[in-house]
């Protein structure tokens, strides 16, 4: 519950941040909402001895909506991402999956960069951006630079980003067709036993393209091509489902914990993807 | 290691400064600097809520969010939304409907349903269960605290249309 003592910086521009990233090293941490870095500190699992808080940086918190190109800032809570109408609009996964993030509270201070950087297998964003083929930019010393979500992710709390650099946003194309973040969980808050990420679009009845990412069920999200193309040309019957979650369980390497063995995780996995796949496939009708 | 900062809140209206290590989290600051003793700490893992308070028009979770990080914030706690003399049409019906037990989670529970209903005056039974979510109770199974809650958003947009 008591977090190590630190030295606490509210620096107002980008720039301070990395000069403070270069001058502390590993010793520097930024801070987002605090909701998973905090919980971390406070069981001394995290040492912090150099404390960064973004709040007080502008811009970081905007949602651009730009001729199809979506742009969310890394200060942009799970709150924003449900409460505004044209990303509901422009991307209705999006709410989708933050209304199963965590709870109220959480939500209000949870950020989507947050979520992404993370690197905990266990968030549902990373999967989401990997579905949506999102780019994340990330600024250092060095400038800014633009990775892709599906290479984001080494292995879990390891990603491409430096430890000089931060995420400041994240971007993609606004979805086509339909979505669905189907989510298995023990209960409000937890994260997911097992959980899918799906955007589908319809081709004269037949599916014209498919992309299928998989949430904690590795130890980085897994964008599964494979699923996404078994569905490619079939009218996503059950067949074409089967074969879509049969090529998903060879992308993932879910691990045993209090969620249940790895039998049982692949086992929901399959459920899971089946019924988001059935879910995205309905939607295609009302937004082609 | 770390000096101290000073710190300046607005806790229930009144403008607060008070030193403080960064590390300090919120819950303690109100709760041991200030003598704000309503928000209860029920956890170490940021899941119960009995730690919530509204900041800068969010509920949040005092007890993941350190001091220094609310430096300059308005905070409300439940003893900034009613009085024992004045009860907040929440208060009154948590009570008039047996919304609380021991009380521990009651703190929470209500400052998270003041902006609950402020952001959504007519929920259903579902979204008070969900809009509710992040906060636990030992005590009631959640029955009676679902029903205090529709109990008070009912009184209050009917005050509301009555004034109209």
């Amino acid at each position: 519950m008591i977090p190590a003592a630190f030295d606490y910086y509210r620096p107002k521009t980008m720039g301070d941040v990395i000069a403070l990233l270069q001058e502390h090293g590993d010793d520097a941490r930024v801070m987002a909402g605090g909701h998973s870095l905090i919980p971390m500190m406070k069981l001394r699992m995290a040492d912090v001895p150099h404390l960064i808080d973004l709040q007080a940086i502008d811009g970081l918190d905007a949602i651009t909506i730009d001729g199809g190109r979506i742009t969310l800032g890394a200060m942009v809570t799970q709150h924003d991402l449900i409460n505004n109408d044209g990303l509901s609009n422009a991307a209705p996964i999006l709410s989708e999956a933050a209304l199963q993030i965590a709870d109220p509270q959480v939500r209000y201070m949870g950020t989507v960069g947050g979520n992404v950087a993370n690197g905990d297998p266990g968030n549902d964003m990373p999967g989401l951006m990997q579905c949506l083929d999102a780019q994340i930019k990330v600024v250092g010393p060095d400038g800014e630079r633009m990775i892709a979500a599906r290479d984001y992710y080494e292995s879990a709390y390891m990603t491409l980003r430096a430890d000089d650099e931060v995420l400041v946003s994240i971007e993609f194309d606004a979805p086509a067709g339909g979505h669905a973040y189907e989510k298995q969980k023990r209960k409000i808050g937890d994260y997911a036993t097992a959980a899918a990420a799906v955007q589908i679009t319809s081709d004269a009845g037949k599916v014209g393209s498919a992309s299928i990412a998989m949430t904690n069920l590795s130890d980085v999200p897994v964008w599964s091509e494979a699923a996404g193309a078994a569905l490619v040309g079939t009218a996503c019957d059950d067949t074409a489902i089967k074969a879509a979650v049969a090529a998903m369980l060879g992308d993932i390497d879910p691990s045993e914990d209090n969620r249940g063995p790895v039998a049982f995780k692949r086992h929901v996995a399959g459920i899971t993807l089946s019924r988001a796949i059935t879910r995205a496939w309905s939607r295609t009708t009302a937004r082609a | 290691m770390s000096d101290k900062m000073h710190i300046k809140l607005t806790v229930n209206g009144e403008d607060k400064e008070f030193l403080a290590e960064p590390r300090d989290l919120l819950i303690y600051a109100l709760r041991e600097k200030l003598n704000i003793t309503g928000p209860h700490v029920g956890c170490d893992t940021s899941h119960c809520g009995a730690c919530t308070v509204t900041l800068n028009g969010k509920s949040v979770k005092s007890c993941t969010m350190f001091v220094a990080q609310a430096n300059g914030a308005e905070i409300t706690t439940i003893e900034g939304i009613g009085s024992p003399d004045a009860l907040h049409v929440l208060q009154e019906s948590f009570k008039e409907h047996h919304g609380l037990q021991c009380g521990f989670c009651t703190p929470g529970m209500i400052t998270r349903a003041t902006k609950l209903l402020e952001e959504n005056p007519t929920p259903t039974e579902e979204e008070v269960r969900f809009g509710m979510a992040g906060n636990i109770c030992r005590c009631t199974g959640y029955q009676n605290i679902v029903k205090s809650i529709l109990a008070a958003a009912s009184e209050i947009n009917s005050a509301k249309e009555a004034a109209e």
